[in-house]
C-alpha cells in the first residue's frame, strides 16, 4: 500500500533535525569525552577537555552550534519503496529543509558554488544527500553537518590484496598521524574496507553515524578496531595535539564485500564535535 | 593565568613562553582563507589594506551569525591554509596569530624574526569563545560572508603559546 508523506513534512524533519545535531552532542561523544576528563593528567589538555564539556552545556543551554564550521549538510535517506512524496521532489524538500534550519537558527552557510571560482553561496545548499531505497513505508533521515577541517584530513586508498597483512590498520594510523594537530582531536575514525572507491568513501562516512561503543571499537570488525584506536592512541598527539594518550575517542569500521583484485580502505576523520541526529518521518 | 592585552606590546610578547596558558583581553581581528588572499593581494602590491595592520592580531576564524550575542560560535579554524599568506602578514606588522594546529617551518621562522607570536584556542569550542567577545563588527569584504574580516573585542579568551618570540614551537615536542 502506498503511503503518502508531503514534501513539507520531510523539510521540516531536515530543519529540526539539522538544529539538534548542531546545537546537542551526541550522547556517545559526550560520554567518551567525560571518560576522557577523568583519565587525563596533563595540566593543559584537562584545561582544554572541561572546556570542550562546557562549551556543550553552553551551546545546548544558549542554543548555539557547538562549533561554528556547521558544515556542509550531508543527509542520508532510508526511504520505504511504498512511500510516494506529495506537493514536490524529494530534494527539494532536503534543500529547502538545510536553508531555513542555517537561515533561521543563525547556523554559518558555507557552502561555495564553485569550488575554483570559490563563489559564495548565502544558503548552504545544495546538501549532499544519499537516498537509499528500502522494503516497506518508512522514511528515515540522518543528518551529519560536516565540519571541514577534519574531512579536509580523510583519506581513501586502494590497497594490493596481496600484500593486505597490516595495511588497513597502518593506512588509518598514517591518516591520523598525518591530521596530527590540525583537526581538533581527539578524532573519531569512521573506516570503510571493501565496495568500490565510492562506495568505500561512502561506508567510512557512514561508520560515522553509528553511536561509539563503550571500548571505542565498534562496527563490523571489532578486533581490527580495537588494534587501529590501540596505535593510534599511541602515537601521542593527545587533545588539540598537546601530547598524550586521548588521540582518538573512537573507531567505527563498516566492510562490504569486494573485487578479487582489490581492497579500497577510506577513513572518514571527523573532529570531537562529530555531529548527526536521525529521525522518522 | 597571565593575562594579556591586544595589541600587544613587544614586551608582552617577550614575555609568553611555548606552553604557557594565557587570557587574552582587548581587540583582535578575524581574517581566514579569503581574507589572506585579498590582503596577501594588497601588500604585494603596496596597496592600502582596509585595515591598518600594525601591531594587530589576527584570529583564523569564520563565526556563525550573531543572533541575539555580540557574535555566534567563533572557534578557531586550521591555520595551516594559512601558511602561505602568513609571512607577508608579519611583514606587514601583524604581531599576533590566533589559531588551531601546526605551522610551517617558513612560518615559525617568520615568527621569530619578526618578534611576534602564535597562539592555540580552544579547538572545537565555538559557543565557549562565543562567551569572551563583548563587540564584533564586519570592518572589511563584507561580501565574503563568514570569511569577512571582524573587528572583535574580548575579554579574557583562554589561549595557549603555540610558538613564542624565539621561535619555539610547542608541537616540535622539543620543550
Amino acid at each position: 500500500m502506498t503511503r503518502k508523506v508531503p514534501a513539507r513534512e520531510i523539510q521540516n524533519k531536515v530543519k529540526k533535525l539539522f538544529f539538534k545535531a548542531n546545537i546537542m552532542m551526541r550522547p556517545d561523544i559526550k560520554k567518551a569525552l567525560e571518560k576522557a576528563y577523568a583519565k587525563e593528567r596533563s595540566v593543559r589538555s584537562r584545561y582544554m577537555l572541561k572546556i570542550l564539556l562546557d562549551n556543550a552545556e553552553i551551546a545546548k543551554k544558549e542554543k548555539l552550534p557547538l562549533c561554528q564550521d556547521t558544515g556542509l549538510a550531508v543527509i542520508f535517506v532510508e526511504m520505504g519503496c511504498d512511500v510516494r512524496v506529495t506537493g514536490g521532489g524529494i530534494m527539494e524538500a532536503l534543500n529547502r529543509g538545510v536553508e531555513e534550519a542555517y537561515t533561521e537558527y543563525n547556523f554559518r552557510k558555507s557552502v561555495v558554488m564553485d569550488p575554483v571560482s570559490r563563489e559564495y553561496r548565502n544558503t548552504n545548499t545544495p546538501a549532499v544527500a544519499h537516498l537509499n531505497i528500502v522494503k516497506g513505508s518508512g522514511l528515515r533521515i540522518t543528518v551529519m553537518p560536516k565540519g571541514f577541517g577534519s574531512e579536509n584530513k580523510s583519506r581513501i586508498m586502494m590497497l594490493d590484496p596481496v600484500q593486505i597483512g597490516d595495511a588497513v590498520t597502518d593506512f588509518c594510523v598514517e591518516t591520523v598521524k598525518l591530521a596530527g594537530a590540525d583537526a581538533c582531536p581527539p578524532y573519531v575514525l569512521g573506516v570503510g574496507v571493501g565496495g568500490t572507491m565510492d562506495l568505500c568513501a561512502l561506508l567510512a562516512k557512514k561508520a560515522l553515524l553509528k553511536p561509539l561503543a563503550k571500548s571505542g571499537a565498534g562496527g563490523n570488525s571489532l578486533k581490527l578496531g580495537k588494534r587501529i584506536l590501540k596505535q593510534v592512541n599511541s602515537l601521542g598527539i593527545g587533545v588539540m595535539g598537546l601530547g598524550g594518550e586521548c588521540t582518538a575517542l573512537g573507531v567505527n569500521i563498516e566492510m562490504a564485500p569486494t573485487h578479487i583484485a582489490g581492497c579500497p580502505v577510506a577513513v572518514a576523520l571527523s573532529c570531537h564535535s562529530l555531529r548527526s541526529a536521525s529521525g522518522m518521518v | 593565568m597571565k593575562k594579556i592585552t591586544a595589541p600587544l606590546t613587544g614586551k608582552q610578547i617577550r614575555s609568553l613562553k611555548a606552553g604557557e596558558l594565557v587570557f587574552l583581553s582587548g581587540i583582535i581581528y578575524t581574517a581566514r582563507d579569503q581574507a589572506h588572499l585579498r590582503l596577501k593581494r594588497d601588500i604585494g602590491k603596496n596597496r592600502k589594506t582596509p585595515l591598518d595592520l600594525k601591531g594587530q592580531v589576527i584570529y583564523y576564524c569564520g563565526p556563525t551569525p550573531s543572533g541575539k550575542r555580540a557574535i555566534g560560535s567563533c572557534g578557531p579554524t586550521t591555520s595551516g591554509r594559512m601558511d602561505g599568506s602568513t609571512p607577508q602578514m608579519l611583514e606587514a606588522g601583524v604581531r599576533g596569530l590566533i589559531g588551531k594546529g601546526r605551522r610551517s617551518e617558513p612560518v615559525r621562522k617568520a615568527i621569530k624574526k619578526h618578534g611576534a607570536v602564535y597562539f592555540l584556542a580552544p579547538a572545537g569550542a565555538g559557543a565557549y569563545i562565543s562567551g569572551c567577545v563583548i563587540d564584533s563588527r564586519a570592518v572589511a569584504y563584507e561580501e565574503l560572508g563568514p570569511e569577512a574580516v571582524y573587528r572583535l573585542e574580548v575579554r579574557d579568551l583562554p589561549l595557549i603559546v603555540g610558538i613564542d618570540y624565539g621561535g619555539k614551537d610547542l608541537y616540535s615536542r622539543s620543550i
